[in-house]
């Protein structure tokens, strides 16, 4: 059975309820891992041989966190700059991660409308991602597609507990092993593999 | 009367301000300086001032008995406790032998017994306020050698009570009579049967602790909110004096009874306030005391019998340091802290006036020989300074390898050419050195305990012995060539000493400097320091941190508001530091307190804003808000 890692990074938990939701419905499943960045390390001095452990313990990777000027909070990258070295996780000696999985779980404050190429941000909100699927590639990993919680800070709290049972779902479903990534690659987004009927917007 | 008391004073204090900053810059030492001024201005050079120096003495040893108060308060019970086997130990054997060597050798020279077992208990003891002085001025209180002093000194204090008890028993049969009459001038307690003497005595020390500890502290309290500094000092001067009446009334030395009073209160919350009121009165008659000693010097008697005034000195002085050094290696002193210890305590102490005086007046020593003998322990006391000076320049040297290197090496420093320098390796500089060493930057490090110098250089440190404050110590560590020196020293007043000589000497060296607490910063920014390194406040707010994620609230929140409370509270040290009032100080601190507290809070919410996904929503459009 797989096992799957979150990697979590959000910098002010307390203002945040999603996040907060989120984390309570992915934490005690059995085979899944909760690794708090920030948490770990607060000041972003990353312990990069624990985090290769972690990342060699677990076949699908999570980074979990709220979406910041199109990408992730700083120690997301902080962690991708000291986790990843070279000739570990790249480079010609690097073969630790072949054939891991990879994704992020987003949440963001626009609607879903708002990435496209009409909208505010003229791009669908996977091109942002590019760097993510281009790291995970580099690194000879499959980037899956990601987990997506739009308007996030407009919904309500029973919207925001749906969303909590849907991540709980997919997660219990990556465990298990019983879906093939083939059928998840044609997903635009990985939201769609479980039924989100209830989940509403509120102005 | 009035004029010729103004013009006493203004000699003394004429002579002590030229002398001693004169004494002091020559790397003598203040004591050495006040005695010179006594020669100076006593008998043998200008005459201004001639028997009446003898009264003088026994007023400025009033001096010795505040200075044993102060240094009380700085020895809490427990530390006093721990050093009971050296002061028995060390002090007991030290009066013992001495006392038996000099009584063997009087014996052997034909004196009669009993003359020699008084001269030899009256030798046996040192001076405490040269001493004590001496190692306090050059920071050594705290080294072994210092320690061991202290309770070599405060065994001496002690045994002076037996002492005078048993002096009248020495009395040779037919001057039995003369000595009777001085009895009945020292006091109703001696009037009294044996026993009650005793329950007195006992009576007197139950009450200098009961007082010190139940009534002294609500009287400060009291006193305290009147908010008259100088009722303050009367009421710690009252205290001292007080007991120092009632200690000489039931017969026990004054100076040991103000030390238990001390002791009583070394964990008051009043310490540093009883201890900086009574300083400067304790600084200036002992400064009078070493001044009255050196102009009792006769040197009429000296040059009529040179040579056995000079032999008796250098006799003494040998003798006592042999024991001493005999002493120092059955309790395991190190070497050169053995030498330091040996060559302080070699001089008879001022004691020794008050035991002469009594023989003389129990008819047990002979006016010839308390004359010549006054003269021998006022000479041996004015070497002291001269003779700790030839130590720590000649045999501290040779001893410690720590400082071997001083002559050789200026070669030995300019091959590693360190741009760092580190004054005082105790935890706090040693920590800085490591993390630098480990980084591949080279440090030269002072320090001025011997005994440590000998440790960190066995585990392979390469540490200097010497003090950090002298400036050609500094030059030759190569203070020209370094970038920065890292003034780590716990004593506060040294470190302001040691910026001075810096700012002189050495105008381009940067310094970073530790410093006790945020009182402390506010002198150092005075002095002009900008980088300042407060002891605990690092510490301080990590406890903080550890102590809101312990409460559940989440690390790098807690590390942010943490480092924003230091940021702050460093910029608001540099405001507080320019006020000077007590008043305007607190109303200040409490308007920086509610100031941090919104500053506090209005990062917290503009960064929280700033970490939360607004970002993207401005202009969205699809909210309705």
């Amino acid at each position: 059975m797989p096992k799957v890692l979150i990697q979590f990074a959000h910098p002010a938990l307390s203002k945040s309820r999603v996040q907060k939701t989120l984390i309570h419905y992915c934490q005690n499943i059995e085979g899944v891992t909760f690794n708090d960045l920030y948490e770990q390390y607060p000041d972003l001095y990353i312990d990069i041989k624990r985090e290769k452990e972690l990342l060699l313990q677990h076949d699908i990777i999570i980074l979990q966190h709220p979406f910041f000027w199109y990408s992730g909070p700083a120690i997301i990258k902080q962690w991708l700059d000291l986790a990843l070295e070279y000739n570990w996780a790249y480079g010609p000696n690097g073969k630790a991660l072949i054939g891991k999985k990879i994704l992020n779980a987003i949440s963001c404050g626009s609607r879903k409308e708002a990435y496209s190429t009409t909208g505010l941000h003229q791009h669908p909100l996977t091109d942002f991602l590019l760097p993510f699927k281009q790291t995970a590639s580099l690194c000879k990993m499959e980037y899956l597609p990601p987990f997506v919680i739009h308007s996030a800070h407009k919904l309500t709290q029973p919207a925001i507990e749906k969303y909590g049972e849907q991540y709980a779902a997919i997660l219990k479903a990556l465990v298990s092993g019983i879906i093939t990534t083939d059928d998840l690659q044609k997903l635009e987004y990985l939201n769609d593999l479980h039924s989100s009927a209830g989940i509403t917007e509120t102005v | 009367m009035q004029e010729s008391f103004f013009f006493q004073a203004m000699i003394y204090l004429a002579s002590a301000v030229i002398m001693v900053p004169l004494a002091k810059k020559s790397g003598l030492g203040s004591v050495l300086g006040y005695l010179i001024a006594g020669i100076i201005i006593g008998p043998a050079c200008l005459k201004f001032i001639g028997k009446e120096g003898e009264d003088l003495m026994h007023f400025a040893e009033f001096g010795v008995v505040m200075m044993l108060f102060v240094i009380g308060l700085e020895l809490e019970p427990s530390r006093l406790w721990r050093m009971r086997k050296a002061i028995a130990g060390m002090g007991g054997l030290q009066v013992l032998i001495t006392t038996f060597l000099i009584a063997g050798i009087g014996i052997l020279l034909h004196v009669d017994w009993r003359q020699a077992l008084a001269l030899g208990m009256i030798i046996s003891m040192s001076s405490t306020a040269i001493v004590l002085q001496s190692l306090n001025e050059k920071g050594l209180m705290k080294s072994a050698a210092g320690e061991s002093s202290f309770a070599v000194l405060l065994f001496q204090d002690i045994a002076v009570i037996p002492m005078l008890a048993l002096f009248p028993f020495l009395a040779p049969p037919q001057a039995a009579g003369t000595g009777s009459t001085a009895h009945t001038e020292t006091g109703w307690v001696k009037t009294l049967p044996a026993w009650e003497q005793t329950l007195v005595v006992l009576g007197a020390v139950i009450a200098v602790i009961v007082v010190g500890r139940y009534l002294v502290r609500p009287a400060f309290r009291i006193i305290a909110k009147t908010g008259m500094r100088e009722m303050f000092t009367a009421t710690v001067l009252l205290l001292v004096v007080g007991i120092a009446v009632l200690m000489t009334t039931v017969g026990l030395s004054p100076a040991l009874g103000t030390f238990l009073a001390g002791v009583v209160l070394a964990n008051s919350e009043y310490r540093h306030e009883l201890e900086s009121d009574i300083d400067p009165f304790k600084g200036l008659l002992l400064g009078l005391f070493f001044i009255a000693v050196g102009a009792s010097i006769d040197f009429n008697l000296i040059m009529e019998k040179p040579l056995l005034i000079l032999g008796l000195v250098l006799g003494v002085m040998c003798l006592k340091m042999l024991v001493l050094l005999f002493l120092g290696r059955i309790f395991k002193i190190s070497n050169a802290q053995n030498f330091l210890f040996s060559f302080g305590l070699c001089q008879v102490g001022e004691f020794a006036f008050v035991l002469f005086s009594f023989s003389s007046q129990e008819g047990i020593l002979s006016k010839e020989i308390t004359d010549s003998m006054i003269a021998v322990v006022a000479i041996s006391m004015g070497l002291t300074p001269l003779v700790m000076l030839i130590n720590e320049k000649l045999i501290q040297p040779r001893l410690c390898k720590g400082s071997e290197p001083v002559n050789e090496r200026e070669h030995d420093v300019a091959d590693e050419d360190n741009q760092v320098i580190i004054a005082g390796y105790g935890h706090f500089g040693s920590t800085v050195g490591r993390l630098l060493n480990a980084s591949n930057i080279g440090t030269t490090v002072l320090d001025i305990d011997s005994d440590s110098v000998d440790r960190l250089r066995r585990m392979g440190f390469k540490v200097y012995y010497g003090d950090a404050s002298r400036h050609d110590l500094l030059a030759i560590a190569g203070a020209h060539k370094a970038k920065l020196i890292i003034i780590a020293i716990s004593d506060e007043v040294k470190r302001l000493e040691m910026i001075e000589t810096i700012k002189k000497h050495f105008p381009s060296l940067r310094m970073l400097v530790r410093s006790t607490n945020r009182y402390d910063a506010y002198n150092l920014m005075n002095a002009g320091m900008l980088h300042i390194y407060r002891e605990t406040i690092d510490t301080s707010l990590r406890v903080g941190v550890d102590a809101m994620k312990l409460l559940g609230h989440p690390a790098h929140e807690a590390n942010r508001w943490a480092k924003t409370f230091f940021i702050e509270d460093e910029k608001r040290l540099k405001y507080l530091s320019s006020i000077r009032t007590d008043e305007e100080y607190v109303i200040a601190v409490r308007r920086n307190t509610e100031e941090m507290e919104a500053t506090l809070l209005a990062d917290r919410e503009l960064w929280g804003n700033r970490a939360n996904d607004a970002w993207e929503i401005e202009g969205d459009g699809d909210g309705g808000r």
